[in-house]
């Protein structure tokens, strides 16, 4: 039941001869290494030089692939076993995926910005095509004809021309290695790459990939034989619970033992500003941590005044720093004279400010975590997206080697970003060191939500010229918010975590925010953005990081709702004006594409409509990730309540080769839902002193009654262009689509999200 | 601390819980069951749904000492014979399920819903599952899965969910652009 050995796929992996030795430096200097680091870094668990390290031939010819990265639930093991079963013409049935198991697979970055298929199928496609070369060769000398001779089909090599003359695959490795090594670009993280001497298939000889297969993880979870991290439960454990401050900045001062002495077992920790208990139950956990008294420091308010300031805290702050570029994109410069001197010169200036809340994870359930420290050894249990970097992290927090700390990726609640599935995890790994038996922390839905990082708040300040033609003269997008950095989207040390912040690690000082990556082109055309202090340097409540479609939510509802102002100011259709300014075919694509299947006809500004309940549509498109949206919907609004439905939705996407439809079907209704639920819904409440939304009722999310009355999806496969991201493209174009048709529906521009039925109503009244 | 016997999935079961302890705790500790999940604490989420006595009960907020002598049933009692239950099958081949944190919360109130009312009206559906939450937004296919479920128990034609419908075109030469 606990879960705490190896299984036994797991243990032959570990134990058979998967370390071949270093073989690092083997390729260095050949092409495939141009442009990567003089030395390759050091990697700690399964080599990525060794094919042994992706693909196993078990004895009864199944294929094991170890990737690491892992699952948010949108199915990429299913994917995975598509690129591979088609690299080595088996049957999808024959392959297993394991994932973010660091003593099994090497650090290709987790779960992270889309990349999964798009960037992680790269290693497994490569090595499959080379497991299979590798074994078509061995058929051949075992057999006496020339590999040219033969073909593979269900995991046999067999003669073309003397089909009863061949060899499985299972007979040929099964249950051994391959012993083969793999060129490296000296990468890692997202952009590890392997590559052997075979060349991958052709797209034009894909049976597999392309089809749609259902994911097998959901029947395991659905009848229960699913672990996740909660259920693992080693012998002798310890429950823990945290307590927290009630105001953000206050430090424990005294804590009374005695306050918990009823509870057999129960004990408390602490350490700098981290308070926990321990106890053998998990009821008496959480029993002694509501029971324990603790005196905290008196502190001033710290939250820049609570939510009613958001907007002026941005706007009055000077900023951190400055760029104008994309999220990875380095440096750049920009001038924003020319646009000023073009608007100055123009006809007609369009301004407008967009404001985005704070949004939080909150995961279905809060951050949990497992922890086994003695022997000098640590064993973790995580439902991390990024175990690798959690275990270099966990090893810095414990001082100890890297290569004695373990982390096992679980299955956890659905985790969209950097959210609290980091924080648990350190919390236990420290009072499983301190108390010298394993713990398992479970963070409550209040912590889960006051205290797990937050989308960063942010106003964007759009400002445009028109001339007599009501030509654009200039464009200016500027976004000034909260940092996406505050805490790293990689737990890679404790610093980037609330109990190492506690205990004393000072936090980094990176800055990030994002511009829009769409191909709009204007004359005298600038954007940049800027970031503003954290409310509170160290231990915020308030600390900010990536939340799926990490600052391109805040980006694309200032650029999408702006340039939908500035089509009406230029009395030109909204999907018109996009279709004039847009570059890229690809987008002007998925753009047409959404329009047509929602039924989108030109028009000007819909006449007031009467009665209480109103409709309107909208449009929005975003590029990123390597894939390309459009987004075209109709809303009904009511004006008595402000309540906004989406009842119609035309999803167009682009995501380049496409691997798995059914997944990416799964994906967009996803995205559908949790856009919508971010759109309408989702705001995080604070005060001066802490934040105040912390269950479902103070922090509400969508329900079923959002659902959409009708939903089309339309997939644009591009089997010539490469894999893009598939997991969060579309979230962006929703809020800016759902404000521009309830601005059609009620002529009520309303320039804030979540547009919840308050804030609509409100604007409504005004 | 006290021990209770409870009746769980048909079976007499013996655990230590203190006098105000849900029984959410025993069941996932001592009993390691793995379909009640803690998920709030609070009754506002749904995920750690059992059924007492058939009716879909909050066990995170359900005094373990208020359920001996009834019968609960669980995520992992419904599978019987080695095959899932009708509800559960109707999830999987709906695939239901995103993270799947949550998906006993709704399977559990659609074996409640569907026992009592096995031809539940879309007015219905809404109301059984205003307090049930998905942070992944799974909500369209598991309104698919109830529906599916509902015909599979009933015998009645599946009916209409909100439409929902996926194109793939193939795009026979892409445009030229960004890769």
């Amino acid at each position: 039941m606990s879960n705490l050995t190896l299984n036994r796929r797991e243990f032959l992996q570990a134990t058979g001869a998967l370390v071949v030795g270093a073989q690092g430096s083997f390729f260095i200097g050949d092409a495939f290494a141009q442009g990567a680091p003089a030395a390759p870094p050091v990697i700690v668990g399964p080599p990525p030089t060794a094919l042994d390290t992706w693909i196993r031939i078990n004895a009864d010819g199944s294929v094991i692939v170890n990737s690491g990265k892992m699952d948010c639930g949108q199915g990429l093991d299913t994917a995975y076993a598509q690129i591979v079963a088609e690299e080595l013409d088996v049957a999808m049935g024959a392959v297993s995926v394991t994932m973010g198991d660091t003593r099994l697979s090497p650090n290709q970055g987790g779960g992270s910005g889309s990349t999964g298929v798009r960037l992680g199928g790269n290693a497994l496609r490569n090595a499959a095509a080379e497991a299979r070369r590798v074994l078509v060769e061995s058929a051949a000398t075992q057999l006496g004809v020339p590999a040219a001779a033969l073909t593979v089909e269900n995991g046999r090599v067999f003669v073309v021309a003397e089909p009863a003359k061949g060899v499985t695959y299972a007979q040929l490795v099964g249950g051994k290695t391959f012993n083969t090594p793999l060129k490296w670009n000296n990468q890692v993280g997202n952009t590890m790459n392997v590559q052997g001497l075979a060349k991958p298939k052709d797209v034009s000889q894909y049976k597999i990939v392309g089809k749609g297969y259902k994911r097998a993880d959901i029947a395991d979870k659905i009848i229960a034989t699913e672990h996740f991290t909660a259920h693992i439960l080693p012998a002798h454990l310890l429950h823990a619970r945290a307590v927290r401050p009630p105001v953000a900045g206050a430090m424990p001062l005294e804590v009374d033992a005695a306050s918990i002495a009823s509870i057999p077992g129960a004990k408390h920790f602490i350490k700098g500003g981290f308070v926990a208990v321990v106890a053998e139950s998990e009821w008496q956990a959480i029993s002694a941590a509501r029971r324990l008294k603790v005196t905290w420091s008196e502190v001033p308010p710290a939250l820049g005044g609570g939510e009613e300031k958001t907007f002026d805290y941005i706007r009055a702050a000077t900023p951190t720093f400055a760029n104008a570029v994309p999220m990875f994109g380095g440096k750049k410069a920009w001038d924003e004279k020319p646009t000023q001197a073009a608007l100055a010169a123009s006809k007609r200036v369009i301004e407008a400010d967009y404001e985005c809340c704070f949004q939080s994870h909150a995961r279905i359930s809060a951050s949990c975590g497992v922890a086994d420290v003695k022997d000098g050894q640590a064993n973790i249990w995580s439902d991390t997206q990024k175990p690798h970097y959690q275990r270099d992290g966990i090893a810095k927090f414990l001082g100890m080697d890297p290569a004695k700390v373990q982390v096992k990726w679980m299955h956890g609640a659905g985790s969209y970003g950097r959210s609290d599935a980091d924080e648990a995890p350190y919390e236990a790994a420290l009072l499983s060191q301190a108390f010298g038996r394993p713990v398992r922390m479970q963070w409550s839905r209040a912590e889960g939500m006051a205290w797990d990082p937050k989308a960063p708040a942010a106003v964007i300040s759009m400002k445009a010229g028109l001339d007599e033609a009501n030509n654009v003269t200039g464009w200016q997008f500027k976004a000034k918010g909260f940092n996406g950095w505050d805490v790293k989207f990689n737990s890679e040390g404790p610093e980037h975590t609330l109990v190492g912040m506690l205990t004393g690690h000072k936090k980094w000082n990176s800055f990030n925010f994002n511009v829009p990556e769409d191909s709009y082109k204007f004359p005298a055309h600038v954007h940049w953005w800027e970031t503003v202090p954290p409310y509170l340097q160290e231990a915020s409540p308030m600390r900010t990081a990536h939340m799926r479609a990490p600052q391109e939510m805040q980006t694309a509802f200032g650029q999408e709702c702006f340039v939908d102002e500035v089509a009406i100011a230029a009395g030109m259709d909204q999907v018109e004006f996009r279709l004039k300014h847009l570059q890229n075919p690809r987008e002007l694509a998925v753009l047409k594409a959404a329009a047509e299947k929602l039924g989108w006809q030109p028009r000007g500004a819909r006449e007031p409509q009467s009665g209480d309940v109103v409709t309107g549509r909208g449009i929005a498109v975003h590029a990123g990730y390597g894939s390309f949206t459009s987004v075209a919907l109709e809303v009904e609004v009511n004006k008595k309540t402000g309540r906004v439905w989406v009842k119609r939705v035309a999803v167009a996407f682009d995501c380049g080769l496409v691997i798995n439809p059914t997944g990416i079907h799964a994906s967009l209704e996803g995205q559908t839902m949790q856009a919508i639920s971010r759109a309408l819904y989702e705001e995080v409440h604070f005060d001066d002193k802490s934040v105040t939304s912390v269950d479902w009722g103070s922090y509400r999310i969508a329900n079923i009654a959002d659902i959409p009355g009708k939903m089309d999806y339309v997939v644009l496969n591009r089997p010539d262009k490469a894999m893009g991201g598939a997991g969060e493209p579309a979230m962006p174009c929703f809020p800016p689509a759902i404000a521009n048709a309830v601005a059609d529906a009620t002529g009520v521009r309303i320039r804030r999200y979540p547009l919840t039925p308050e804030r609509v109503k409100k604007a409504l009244q005004a | 601390m006290p021990r209770y016997t409870l009746n769980v999935d048909g079976a007499q079961r013996t655990v230590n819980a203190a006098a105000d302890e849900p029984l959410l705790y025993p069941l996932t500790g001592e009993l390691h069951l793995k379909g009640p999940r803690f998920g709030c604490g609070l009754a506002q989420c749904g995920t750690c749904t059992v059924l007492v006595n058939g009716v879909a009960t909050r066990s995170c907020v359900t005094p373990t000492s208020a359920v001996v002598g009834k019968k609960i049933r669980t995520l992992d009692g419904l599978p019987k014979n080695g095959k899932p239950h009708p509800v559960q099958a109707a999830f999987i081949e709906e695939q239901a399920a995103q993270c799947g944190y949550c998906a006993n919360g709704w399977v559990m109130h659609t074996v409640a819903l569907l026992e009592k009312n096995p031809k539940p009206t879309d007015a219905q559906i809404h109301d059984a599952f205003a307090n049930v939450q998905c942070r992944c937004g799974t909500h369209i296919a598991i309104i698919r899965a109830v529906k599916t479920a509902a015909a599979t128990m009933s015998g009645a034609p599946r009916a209409q969910d909100p439409a929902t419908h996926i194109t793939v075109t193939q795009a026979k030469s892409a445009p030229a652009g960004q890769a």
